[in-house]
């Protein structure tokens, strides 16, 4: 029996659906048996971040609707044996899919995966209360900014009424450099406002960009520094007790030095 | 100069990333207050009640609202009084 994680925040752009390809695409690295399921319908692009758009044959509302087999809707990811999308529908809208639905869903897909990823669209509404419906665990995404952490706080308020109970923080996009200067939140100051535990922090990576544009998450990179904290994030997950990258690093003046001459 | 050092340090009360603390943990009390329109008015409705007991009131010139300064936040009702009842707890007692 799998366990369903639902990768939310409220608030759009802070990183849910890039978060949700790497955790899965982690995942999946390390073995296990991994389905994501994106459940922005109208607003499908988990797909296009995994590189598998154009794949698609069958999609969520497909299978609620039994217009098909679940196994039909799922697509196989080529790079890992474990790992699979279900993909949200295109040309419908949120309330195609009910709660109830999607406690089903949920239920049959954890008879087959170890974990059942879900993406959950951006905002509070129908969405929002699709995806969290069948969710053993939920992560709440957010960035070190003003508006991204107030949404996220909207959203633990709202998931522990949900009786979600302890969601884990993931802070995405943190500049190490400007948090030093005192122009960004750190860590410690997120924690103290929103009161819940960390599961990892994703530094600014140009990488991320690069690797979105090919549809190859970034985890599979061993270069990028975003793909470190993924798959040390992903390990998490799966209890591993693994410490914190080091963020500041890059920041002494002779490790800088060192960078420049080519030492590292 | 000194501004220059306490930015060098991160002492500064005054980056922005402590401004945008503040700010956060004023608009927390409120989301997490769950201040609706309508709770204000309910809110209103049992003061009036509870203090017409004792003395009569303007009760369209009432007002309740929230107060945010300094960090802190206050509940600021500003009632207006138009004569004591006499004996008020006693009537009350008898009624």
């Amino acid at each position: 029996m799998g366990e369903v994680i639902v990768i939310t925040s409220g608030k759009g752009g802070v990183g849910k659906t890039t978060t949700s390809a790497n955790i899965g695409t982690g995942l999946a690295a390390m073995g296990y048996k991994v389905v994501l399921v994106d459940t922005d319908i109208g607003l499908r692009n988990l797909d296009v971040v995994l590189g598998l758009e154009n794949r698609i044959v069958y999609d969520i509302v497909d299978v609620t609707h039994g217009h098909c087999r679940l196994k039909q809707a799922l697509i196989k990811d080529k790079r890992f044996e474990g790992l699979h999308l279900l993909p949200a529908a295109q040309t419908k809208d949120k309330t195609a899919v009910s709660p109830d639905q999607m406690r089903e869903l949920c239920t049959e897909l954890k008879k087959d995966f170890d974990y059942v990823i879900i993406d959950c669209p951006a905002g509070i509404e129908q969405g929002f209360k699709n995806a969290i419906a069948g969710a053993d665990r939920a992560l709440v995404v957010t960035t070190p900014e003003v508006s991204a952490v107030r949404d996220a706080d909207r959203i633990i308020g709202l998931l522990e009424a949900a009786e979600l109970r302890s969601p884990k923080l993931i802070v995405n996009r943190l500049r190490p450099r400007m948090v030093k200067s005192g122009d960004m939140m750190s860590i410690d100051d997120i924690i103290e406002i929103l009161a819940i535990d960390l599961l990892g922090v994703i530094p600014e990576d140009e990488m991320i960009v690069i690797t979105t544009n090919k549809g190859e998450p970034a985890v599979l990179d061993n270069k990028s520094r975003a793909g470190q904290a993924y798959r040390n994030m992903a390990r998490r997950i799966t209890g591993e007790d693994v410490p914190l990258m080091d963020l500041y690093a890059d920041l002494g003046l002779v490790n800088r030095l060192k960078k420049f001459i080519g030492f590292k | 100069m000194l501004d220059f050092l306490l930015r060098v340090f991160g002492k500064d009360a005054s980056s922005s990333k402590n401004v945008a603390k503040d700010r956060l943990r004023l608009v927390l009390v409120h989301d997490r207050a769950d201040v609706s329109p309508q709770l204000l008015e309910d809110l209103k409705e049992d003061l009036i009640k509870v203090i017409t007991n004792y003395m009569d009131i303007d009760e369209r010139a009432l007002e309740v609202n929230f107060d945010n300064s300094d960090n802190t936040v206050a509940l600021v009702a500003n009632i207006p009084v138009i004569k004591m009842k006499r004996n008020a707890k006693r009537e009350e007692k008898i009624g």
